[in-house]
């Protein structure tokens, strides 16, 4: 089993065990339930949005415009519920927003063939943008408890959020999906080479469409329990969010290339890149120091495998080589 | 015409040059004269050896053995730029300028006259572009990027640019492929003036009809050798085409007698602008059909046309009497139709992905039980398969790039036998894989075509297009301009519709 997940990932794994060893050790409040209550609720929507991510960067591609559909969709409840539509009605309204999103990245990206790194920079801008236009500076806040507080609760008798919970079985689909299904095996065949895909009959550009539809409902539905959480729908919610989603996913040993990836050394990721940041937060080290160790995990989530790819390489070519030149 | 020119002394010659990659001899004791202000054509089947030839020219490959001179000077070059230097030039059927670089800065990349500071000197730079132009009397605006030039003057760029640095020998590597007719004699004008400058020229051309009407000598290689050098006066069409096929054909083609059955696939006015025109035939079960031609003449576009991968402007693609969808390979499977591809490595094979996976890539849906993949299904039925084509491999969960070219396109095999397809198309079938597993290839797809499947095979080896089909497709010019049967098809035959020689376009 160890072998099937590749050494990356077990290596996120380890690094996860010593970081949760060393700072339940060294910080103080960190081996708390409730910590790790509130730990998990910062996980939820990261590793939520991982999930399509995983999938959309496996394919080749990548979805830079996650966290403005997050905003724009908790924009879209702030004005809506400002305005007196009730929350279930909200609801569906905000899952075809995420669907209209993602329908125009899937657009741009497999009709016009344009790459998806520059078009969802571009939706990025236009959505959060948008979010603004929608819901301007204020905060709409007034948000029932009913709503916010069940949207937080713990499971009976733990610190654990029962969404925590639906996140963990939607990531067993997920990984379900991606590693047991035909869909799973099309991701990875068009992922490290489309064009054999395609000559083996799949259809690449309709795959690659719906999973950027995927990705942004699931955003979108995030946007939801994000406002929910905070009790507050602004505009700018969730900024930035789409840098620890993807720096999580290559942590997890996601290619940036395409065609390489599990979705448990994902969830390692995830986690690996939340309990970094919030033991170093318990630790009272300063918010920004704090960007700094996300966007160095990124470099490295990037380098590293890549890295040790070529090592290996290295080292398989090594021996025949070595012979000529064993004289000298 | 000027005799004294090609009675000259030669200025380069090739002798006993042989060239093996691996197990595969590409040339063998080849050899090649030329003069100095003559126009020598080069011909031969698709891998008889020309392009292993240029490539020795132009310092891309080192001979294994054998001496070229220039001068009467034994050369040896140890790359292209050593090769530039000598004075011989190699212009590529598909110049390879940098689209955004003007016409100038193309001519000049990697040599551009300097001035102080090690500036580049643009004035000078130029001024010698409209020179060059003006010497090969074609007119080109000298600051343009390269990006948006025909192909015919991106050639001219390339010839220019020999002539900066005083080519002695030009190699054209099929240089009219791509052509009209006005750009031809164009180039036919340059070349001209080239030649009364002395300049040798190596011409590699199909079309005979430009052979014979502006070369001097024709020197014909076939299957890695030499076979002949000769004055075009002491020769014809008929002759060359004889030397260039004329072999026996082995009995390595083990084509069991079927009788074809119903119609399996139809295919209808298939046109796609500019690519192919117009391409209609039937197969039917239980018959292997060749679609012969030259390289580029549409055969490897109607197929994957065919099989929906690209797409096409008109006509109509029928399998057992019901319509193809346009453009939908999946589509195409589900009727039945499986396509070995021409690039195994590009378009047959995820070579990053495992044996198995790649062997049941196509049937991934039937081999799923309630949706999912257990990883004992795919590997149980790739090891069936694996056996059955006897795959030599280590694992089948090793990556497929780890396998030898044989071994992979059995891989591609199995992938599309597996499917058990009613119509199998297989393009290049076995281009490059050793002779044994070639054997095996033809083998099984005899054996396909006995057991009612309609075997469409695409091939560039005049051999096995005749000792394996019943029947042969010749296109030439992106048409298919005869159908010729078994008993009728040779070498000959084959040939002459394919270079366009037999009343072209009459399809």
């Amino acid at each position: 089993m160890l072998k099937r997940l590749g050494s990356w990932d077990v290596l996120v794994i380890v690094v996860l065990a010593i970081v949760v060893i060393v700072s339940s050790a060294t910080v103080e409040g960190f081996a708390s339930a409730r910590f790790w209550g509130f730990l998990l609720l910062d996980v939820i929507p990261i590793a939520f949005i991982a999930l399509p991510m995983t999938l959309v960067i496996i394919t080749g591609e990548i979805d830079l415009s996650v966290a403005s559909v997050l905003g724009l969709s908790s924009a879209v409840m702030g004005q809506m519920w400002a305005s007196g539509v009730p929350l279930p009605a909200i609801l569906p309204i905000i899952l075809l927003l995420g669907v209209v999103c993602g329908a125009m990245n899937g657009l741009f990206v497999t009709g016009f063939g344009l790459p998806s790194l520059a078009v969802t920079i571009g939706t990025l801008a236009l959505y959060r943008g948008l979010a603004y236009v929608v819901l301007g500076d204020k905060a709409v806040a007034d948000f029932p408890f009913s709503w916010t507080g069940n949207m937080i609760e713990a499971l009976p008798g733990t610190t654990v959020p029962w969404v925590a919970l639906v996140v963990l079985g939607l990531a067993v689909v997920f990984g379900v999906v991606l590693h047991a299904t035909p869909i799973g095996r099309a991701l990875f065949a068009m992922g490290n080479n489309d064009q054999a895909a395609t000559f083996s009959g799949i259809s690449v550009a309709r795959t690659k469409f719906w999973l950027f539809v995927l990705t942004a409902t699931i955003a979108a539905l995030a946007g939801f329990f994000w406002t929910m959480r905070y009790a507050s729908a602004r505009a700018d919610n969730g900024a930035g969010l789409e840098l620890s989603v993807v720096a999580a996913v290559l942590l997890g040993g996601v290619s940036i290339f395409g065609g390489r990836g599990t979705l448990v050394g994902v969830m390692a990721g995830v986690l690996l890149l939340i309990t970094l940041r919030n033991a170093l937060q318990l630790a009272d080290v300063p918010a920004d120091t704090l960007t700094v160790v996300t966007g160095a995990l990124l470099i490295i989530s990037v380098v590293g495998p890549n890295a040790a790819s070529m090592i290996r390489a290295r080292l398989r070519r090594r021996p025949p080589a070595a012979t000529p030149v064993a004289g000298v | 015409m000027p005799e004294h020119a090609i009675n000259g002394a030669p200025l380069l010659t090739l002798s006993g040059v042989s060239k093996s990659f691996g197990a595969v001899r590409a040339l063998v004791d080849s050899k090649l004269e030329l003069r100095m202000g003559e126009v020598h054509a080069l011909v031969g089947e698709n891998g008889a050896g020309k392009s292993t030839l240029v490539k020795i020219l132009a310092g891309v490959h080192a001979p294994t053995g054998g001496v070229l001179t220039l001068d009467g000077e034994p050369r040896a070059f140890a790359g292209p730029v050593e090769a530039r230097a000598a004075g011989i030039a190699v212009i590529y059927q598909e110049p390879t300028l940098f689209p955004d670089l003007s016409v100038t800065e193309n001519i000049f990349m990697g040599r551009q006259p300097l001035r102080g500071l090690r500036r580049i000197d643009a004035s000078t730079m130029r001024r010698r572009t409209t020179d060059l132009f003006t010497r090969l009397g074609v007119h080109l605006d000298a600051d343009r990027p390269a990006r948006g030039l025909s192909i015919a003057d991106q050639q001219l760029v390339e010839i220019a640019k020999a002539l900066s640095f005083d080519a002695r020998v030009l190699v054209m590597d099929e240089p009219t492929a791509a052509l009209s007719g006005v750009e031809v004699e164009r180039l036919f004008a340059v070349v001209r003036s080239l030649r009364e400058a002395g300049v040798a020229i190596l011409f590699i051309s199909h079309r005979f009809d430009e052979v014979f009407a502006h070369c001097q000598r024709i020197t014909v290689m076939r299957d890695g050798r030499w076979v002949s050098t000769d004055r075009v006066e002491d020769l014809d069409v008929g002759q060359v085409v004889r030397r260039m096929v004329g072999r026996e054909i082995s009995q390595l083609y083990p084509k069991q007698e079927t009788q074809p059955g119903a119609a399996a696939l139809e295919v209808s006015g298939l046109t796609r602008q500019g690519v192919f025109e117009d391409v209609s035939f039937t197969l039917r079960r239980g018959e292997i059909v060749a679609l012969a031609g030259l390289v580029g003449a549409g055969r490897s576009e109607v197929v994957r046309a065919v099989f929906g991968v690209d797409r096409y402007d008109s006509g109509e693609v029928r399998v057992d009497g019901v319509r193809l969808p346009r453009a939908k390979p999946a589509a195409a499977i589900a009727a039945g139709v499986a396509l070995v591809p021409e690039d195994r490595r590009q378009q047959g094979l995820v070579m990053q992905l495992s044996i198995e996976r790649n062997a049941t890539l196509p049937r991934r849906w039937s081999l799923a039980r309630l949706g999912l993949l257990g990883w004992g299904a795919e590997r149980e039925d790739a090891s069936r398969w694996a056996q059955r084509l006897q795959v030599k491999a280590g694992r089948l969960s090793d990556p497929v790039s780890t396998l030898s070219g044989g071994n992979q396109q059995k891989v591609v095999l199995a992938k599309w036998l597996s499917t058990e397809p009613k119509v199998l198309i297989v393009d290049e079938p076995t281009r490059g894989i050793d002779v044994g597993t070639k054997a095996e290839v033809h083998r099984l797809m005899s054996q396909l075509a006995a057991n009612g499947v309609a075997v469409l095979m695409v091939s560039s080896e005049l051999p096995e297009v005749l000792g394996m089909a019943d029947r042969v497709l010749v296109m030439h010019e992106g048409r298919i301009v005869e159908e010729i049967a078994r008993d009728r098809a040779d070498e000959e035959s084959v040939m002459l519709a394919a270079t366009g020689q037999r009343q072209g376009g009459a399809a």
